[in-house]
């Protein structure tokens, strides 16, 4: 396998009501709760996608994510060749505990299934997958931390092996009211160069 | 029934997350599902509990929801018929 230089297209972050896209804010709130940050965000955007309010609060944030570095891809693209790369920490602890807690009392027994169906972590890569008509490579995994050398590599031998012509990368981390995401998109052409290093300082900003 | 169907509708919003659609954009004659409101089968799934959770009615044939939650009038007309709470 060749291995060619790969490159960060575009990236945001999404973390205490702020949205910065390439290092520029571009929505911000006072402080307030998750639900009305990322309503008030999906507003903001005209993202016009109501399934978007049935979503769980980890769904919510990788799909505001990928919403801002997706929607200049052209369709022919996205629909065949863009993969997804995400990982975080907590899993999808927060909807899981949420779905426990509507069953751990007998008599008060009444499961929500509209809950049930979010936890694990990589339905939000369906979620992206259905809005963007992706049916690519995806993969969530979970670590400790933002782990940069793991996800440069894993995207490299996606670009390289042909089996994706981008790849769209994501810490998207969310439990109890704190979060944060990092997405950015890697593809062949560009002008910032995937770096470890480059990962890292927009990570940390 | 009239109160009925208004709770109903109140309760559809809330517990399906229709977070863009008014009260009074529901007609109690509208498909609740395909081309009505467009609801899904995980919302029919929510409408399972919440007959149980609010109203005390167990369904036993998932097939029979088919008729029950054809529309706001069929809700409630069947609710008001079986309603344990």
């Amino acid at each position: 396998m060749v291995e060619n230089k790969t490159y960060i297209q575009s990236f945001c972050t999404i973390q205490n009501n702020e949205i910065i896209l390439e290092g520029a804010s571009i929505f911000k709130l006072e402080p307030t709760l998750f639900s009305d940050f990322s309503k008030k965000a999906y507003q903001n955007f005209e993202m016009n996608y109501p399934k978007f309010f049935k979503m769980d609060s980890l769904s919510k944030l990788a799909f505001l994510g990928a919403e801002l570095l997706l929607k200049n891809e052209n369709s022919e693209s996205k629909e065949n060749n863009t993969a997804l790369l995400f990982a975080n920490n907590s899993s999808s602890l927060d909807t899981d505990v949420k779905y426990q807690n509507s069953i751990s009392d007998p008599e008060n027994y009444f499961p929500s299934p509209a809950v049930f169906v979010y936890t694990l972590p990589n339905i939000c890569l369906g979620e992206i997958s259905i809005r963007h008509q992706l049916k690519s490579e995806n993969s969530f995994f979970i670590f400790e931390t933002f782990n940069p050398v793991f996800m440069a590599n894993y995207a490299k031998i996606l670009l390289n092996s042909n089996k994706a012509e981008k790849v769209l990368c994501g810490w998207v981390e969310y439990y109890d009211e704190e979060y944060k995401a990092f997405l950015y998109l890697v593809a062949k052409e560009g002008n910032l160069e995937h770096k470890i290093e480059t990962l890292l300082t927009e990570y940390n900003k | 029934m009239e109160a009925l169907k208004q709770e109903l509708k109140e309760k559809i919003i809330d517990v399906l997350n229709l977070e863009d659609i008014k009260l009074e954009e529901i007609n109690d004659n509208d498909a609740l599902f395909g081309d009505g409101l467009g609801l899904d089968s995980i919302d029919a799934l929510e409408l399972i509990v919440m007959l149980d959770k609010d109203y005390g009615i167990k369904l036993v044939d998932p097939k029979e929801g088919k008729v029950i939650f054809k529309s706001i009038e069929t809700m409630a007309a069947y609710i008001k018929e079986n309603r344990a709470k």
